[in-house]
């Protein structure tokens, strides 16, 4: 189980590396997929089939999907991928980079002091739950919040914009060429009076 | 032996999938044609089984085309998603007790999570193609899918709380003495309508309504590439109806018969029924399908997961 842990773990690490170097938006996204996968699978061989499950269901699953979605209405042109172009300059690396060899120093700590991360032992859906329910749940109800507030912040960005005149004579098209005195034109009104 | 056992269901399985997702085919143009009043295929063999064959020598021999504006990799990759997604999932299915490749503690979530990575089937297939219509089809495909997907599992969380496992085998086991469509009839109803919108067949076909996008996401696809979507859709129909015999309706459990014919038999009934649903009910607008979805089933939905929690703590 643990060449499955370190194959899928490398697949992680160069589909991500080629989500952030490719030009190409899909492209990137589905690196970005295929990455979310890998980590998936190492979530499974480290024995949390609940979180791997979830993994797949809400980030591969959902979340990509609609990004996928939003690149696809935006239809960008061939040249889209050249202003990332300044992504690639050395000087704009800096500061990333920094901040990755923190997280890195960071992991190679916590990995050297821990024992391998394969226990064997697996973490039931209902221990998740209980976990969830029980010392955590300050968390759930808080991120349940962040959830409703964003619900009514798109409910409210969402909504139809209604113009003064539209509540006062409706937005029924009929009624507010009645007011202002233009004539109701029918589909199919011009064709009747071609075949008179 | 016990190392070779896994290998042999899973050649078992492959088998009879592959070959009854494409005998489907005949079997849909036959039970369409008898409830449409005509004959349908009936030349080739007897009752013209040979179409099946026929339909498939033809696939495999036309030319393969892709088109120059297309996004070659992409264009290639979206028609196995669709197929190697819907396999993927019958390895947590327990065609009998003990018969499964695969006894997950998550059985339900993977097929869930199998069936919504097949979306990126036709996003791929109708973003790469571009071409307007496919690009439509593909946008409708994403919506509706994405919109159906929640409560397709919000109504199943009704008999995993029934049963108390995620695991298939249990929950099978659980409806020994009363099958989950009883007290599950909401679920089961909504479960309904939500697979028949996930494999994007009529009435909830709006992806490929051919009246108004030509063929929608595949619009641009031949050949064998195309022959890997239609696959695809019949293993998405087998794959749902066997989740409602598994989920709703005790699969293997039966008198007399062995499990793996109660299992078959439960699956074919409700093949048949999706064919009926193609063969009896118009399309709906696609405003329609859309609010119908969020407005009206996804409430249901959380309802009945809500009324099911509660009868489940009361009773205990």
């Amino acid at each position: 189980m643990a060449a499955v842990f370190y194959i899928s773990s490398a697949v992680a690490v160069v589909a991500t590396l080629l989500t952030i170097t490719c030009r190409n938006a899909i492209h990137a996204l589905l690196y970005l997929i295929v990455s979310l996968l890998a980590v998936a699978i190492d979530f499974f061989v480290m024995g949390a089939p609940f979180v791997a499950a979830l993994e797949l269901i809400i980030y591969a699953g959902a979340i990509m999907v609609l990004f996928i979605f939003v690149v696809m209405m935006l239809n960008m042109g061939e040249h889209a991928g050249e202003t990332a172009l300044d992504v690639f300059k050395p000087r704009a690396w800096a500061g990333p980079s920094l901040l990755a060899l923190v997280l890195l120093a960071e992991i190679a700590a916590l990995v050297s002091r821990q024992s391998a991360p394969l226990s064997g032992v697996e973490i039931s859906s209902k221990q998740v739950g209980v976990a969830l329910f029980g010392p955590y749940v300050i968390g759930v109800e808080l991120a349940s919040l962040l959830l409703t507030a964003g619900l009514l912040g798109a409910y409210h960005l969402g909504r139809k914009a209604v113009t003064r005149e539209d509540e006062v004579h409706g937005i029924d098209t009929r009624q507010s060429r009645a007011v202002t005195g233009d004539p109701v034109v029918s589909a199919g009104a011009g064709r009747s009076s071609h075949a008179a | 032996m016990s190392a070779l056992y896994p290998l042999l269901i899973i050649a078992v399985v492959l088998g009879i999938v592959l070959n009854l997702a494409g005998g489907l085919i005949w079997v849909e143009r036959r039970l369409l044609a008898l409830w449409q009043d005509r004959y349908g295929p009936n030349r080739v063999g007897p009752f013209g089984l040979g179409q099946v064959v026929a339909d498939s020598v033809k696939l495999f021999t036309k030319e393969d085309w892709i088109p120059p504006f297309a996004d070659k990799p992409v264009f290639v990759l979206a028609p196995a998603v669709v197929v190697a997604t819907s396999l993927l999932a019958f390895a947590v299915i327990p065609f009998a007790a003990g018969f499964v490749i695969a006894d997950l503690s998550v059985g339900i979530l993977f097929l869930l999570a199998a069936s919504s990575l097949g979306v990126y089937s036709v996003v791929l297939a109708g973003w790469s193609s571009n071409n307007k219509y496919a690009l439509l089809g593909g946008l409708r495909a994403t919506a509706q899918m994405l919109s159906y997907e929640v409560f397709m599992g919000l109504s199943l969380m009704g008999v995993v709380i029934m049963a108390g496992s995620f695991r298939l085998g249990d929950i099978v086991e659980a409806q020994r003495h009363m099958w989950y469509v009883v007290p599950q009839f909401a679920g089961f109803v909504m479960f309904l309508i939500a697979g028949v919108a996930e494999t994007r067949r009529l009435p909830f076909d709006l992806a490929e309504s051919e009246s108004e996008l030509i063929a929608g996401f595949h619009s641009e696809y031949s050949g064998m590439k195309f022959g890997m979507f239609f696959v695809g859709e019949y293993i998405g129909v087998i794959l749902i109806s066997a989740m409602l015999t598994l989920c709703y309706f005790g699969g293997w459990l039966g008198p007399v018969l062995p499990g793996p014919v109660w299992f078959g038999l439960k699956t074919m009934a409700f093949i048949c029924l999706f064919i009926l649903f193609r063969a009896a009910l118009p399309r709906p607008r696609f405003d329609q399908l859309m609010s119908w979805g969020w407005k009206v089933l996804l409430p249901l939905a959380l309802l009945n997961l809500l009324v099911t929690g509660a009868a489940v703590l009361l009773l205990r």
